[in-house]
């Protein structure tokens, strides 16, 4: 009987421990969403230490944002409108060169073109954005200001440029896999009805694979609108509510950056002020992220 | 017998229709052309800055207030430990976030929870990140501004892309290896910890290479936690001589990483400090070349051994 009874309480010790090592596996996948709870606890409390002192009407109304100095303007316009300008000039290179790159390597390249340059295009994702900066501060001002003599020296145009191409392969590389998965036979019904190689890329192919390309594109936003290095190096640390790409003007990241650099003592009013502009940060990104998950599910697509 | 007008006609749009064909191959070839050009140009600019002043020096010494004596020393070494802290924190959670949703999830509303959060984790600005670490590493738990802190800012940065390369990779491993080992009598544990991890290793180690290569260049979320930029000391050794030859000093170190350091040198106004930047902006791209290329190759490397 007794040999029985061993494999009996092995099996059990077995058992018991497939279910906690199962459990460990589970809190490792649940950290993630501790890490977000954690996100939106901090950065909501920090913020609400704020909004003590500011008025919500005076954050989103005033037109100056001037926290550290002593006649403390809180308007986080300043800071917006920088930060939409640099995201459009971005997205105004990227979108239609990463568009026109995906048509161009999902349709028309040979499969020798496409294997050279998918991963150079993905070095452009890789390099740090730092360099970026250096970039766009050393190499493309001094060309943008060849043609402009009036630029100065720190502007959103270039940062937004040189933040455009980097976000290229972000854009290019997932339309384009949205592109390659519509079926074959789509591509061929349009052929045999006569139409060109243009004109099922435009007219069938983009269409179909609409709610992967408007994915991309929102992903294009959110990361422009996050992005810090560029435009804390190369757009200038004034905040000025400004719609002109020709000047330059702090962005909601480049001011994080600005605090972050100085030594505010923690628990400050200051000290705050990055929380809430984190918020705000927050909030603008996961609008996009939102949008573009109800535009995917609208137009998603069954073959 | 010339073809009659209607054929004429037919023609003439077909040939309008082909051209389009062709214009837009152009223009595909000059958008693309547009993308290489301006990675020539930034990676050209910054080596015909940065190259003369590459040496043993610019590697071995401290930064200074001298351009032309400042050097990388505490910036590579801070970036070596504070990758180390990232990779043991980050490669072992991630892996196993990714196997219990690949492996163990029930579909259920947790699993769900948990998966659009992890897309969600993927498309939050690093610098918020930052601000997490600021608010709990750095104050809430007290870590100060220390390699540790940084370390595990970057970890938390860099989870989501390992969770979802570590997922890819295992769901490419056929069903019918997990149905021979549970045959045998193997546990689900045995299962996935004897097989199917061991498999999906080449495409979960190019992921984690990725991931790594991009915190090496994230500055922001570092800035944030309050990194210090004039570092002219190094952390305390982490191998001691005695007894019990590791130490964890290291951990609370003050600290700058080589973005860091980069960024300083830029906001500098001074000409000379700007080599210095592009010659440490240069080392950061090799860096993270090779790990791309490391990365490219593993993946290559095994997708051509490995058969089902």
């Amino acid at each position: 009987m007794t040999p029985d009874i061993s494999r009996f309480a092995h099996r059990r010790l077995r058992h018991l421990r497939e279910r906690f090592i199962e459990f460990l596996l589970f809190l490792a996948a649940l950290s993630s969403v501790a890490i977000t709870v954690a996100i939106v606890v901090i950065l909501v409390r920090e913020s609400l230490g704020f909004f003590e002192h500011v008025s919500l009407v005076d954050f989103l109304t005033d037109t100056q944002w001037t926290p550290l100095f002593d006649d403390a303007h809180y308007g986080i316009m300043p800071l917006v409108s920088g930060t939409l300008v640099t995201a459009t000039v971005a997205l105004s290179v990227a979108i239609p060169l990463g568009t026109i790159i995906a048509i161009y390597l999902s349709e028309f390249a040979p499969h020798r073109v496409r294997e050279i340059i998918k991963p150079v295009l993905e070095l452009l994702d890789g390099i740090p954005t730092v360099v970026y900066g250096f970039f766009a501060l050393l190499f493309v001002t001094p060309l943008l200001q060849y043609f402009l003599p009036d630029l100065p020296g720190f502007n959103m145009l270039s940062a937004g440029l040189v933040m455009g191409v980097m976000i290229i392969p972000y854009v290019s590389s997932i339309s384009e896999d949205a592109m390659r998965a519509v079926p074959m036979h789509i591509r061929e019904g349009s052929y045999a009805m006569g139409a060109t190689r243009f004109q099922t890329a435009l007219r069938v192919v983009t269409p179909a694979a609409f709610s992967g390309i408007a994915a991309a594109y929102i992903l294009g936003i959110s990361r422009a609108i996050g992005e810090t290095m560029v435009v804390a190096v190369a757009a200038g640390m004034q905040p000025n509510l400004t719609w002109n790409p020709m000047e330059p003007a702090a962005t909601i990241t480049t001011y994080i950056v600005q605090v972050s650099l100085g030594d505010l003592p923690h628990g400050s009013l200051g000290y705050q002020t990055i929380f809430a502009a984190g918020l705000v940060l927050l909030l603008m990104t996961l609008f996009f992220n939102i949008a573009g998950h109800l535009l995917r599910k609208r137009f998603r697509e069954v073959y | 017998m010339a073809p009659d007008k209607g054929v004429q006609v037919m023609r003439a749009m077909i040939a309008r229709r082909k051209r389009w064909d062709v214009i837009f191959a152009v223009v595909g070839l000059l958008s693309m052309l547009c993308g290489v050009v301006a990675l020539v140009a930034l990676i050209g600019s910054m080596a015909m800055e940065g190259v003369p002043r590459l040496s043993w020096d610019f590697f071995s010494s401290f930064p200074s207030r001298h351009a032309d004596k400042a050097g990388i020393l505490s910036a590579w070494v801070g970036t070596t430990l504070v990758m180390l802290v990232t990779a043991l924190t980050a490669v072992p959670l991630g892996i196993a976030a990714g196997v219990y949703l690949e492996e163990y999830a029930a579909k259920n509303w947790i699993t769900d929870l948990i998966e659009i959060n992890v897309t969600n984790l993927a498309g939050v600005p690093s610098i918020i990140y930052g601000l997490l670490a600021l608010g709990l590493f750095v104050y809430q738990l007290d870590l100060g501004q220390s390699i540790v802190a940084a370390g595990l800012t970057l970890a938390i940065l860099i989870l989501p892309v390992v969770i979802v390369a570590t997922r890819e990779a295992i769901r490419s491993i056929p069903g019918t290896i997990r149905e021979g080992a549970f045959a045998l009598g193997a546990t689900k544990w045995q299962t996935v910890s004897q097989h199917v991890v061991p498999y999906s290793m080449a495409g979960i180690l190019t992921g984690v290479i990725i991931g790594l290569s991009r915190a090496i260049g994230e500055t922001a979320p570092i800035i944030t936690i309050g990194a210090l930029t004039y570092i002219a000391f190094l952390p305390d050794s982490p191998i001691k001589s005695e007894f019990p030859y590791v130490s964890f000093e290291w951990l609370s170190s003050a600290f700058t990483v080589m973005p860091i350091q980069m960024f300083n040198w830029v906001s500098r106004p001074q000409e000379a400090f700007h080599v210095n930047a592009a010659a440490a902006g240069l080392v950061l791209i090799v860096m993270t070349l090779l790990m791309n290329a490391l990365a490219i190759f593993i993946r290559y490397h095994f997708r051509k051994r490995i058969k089902w």
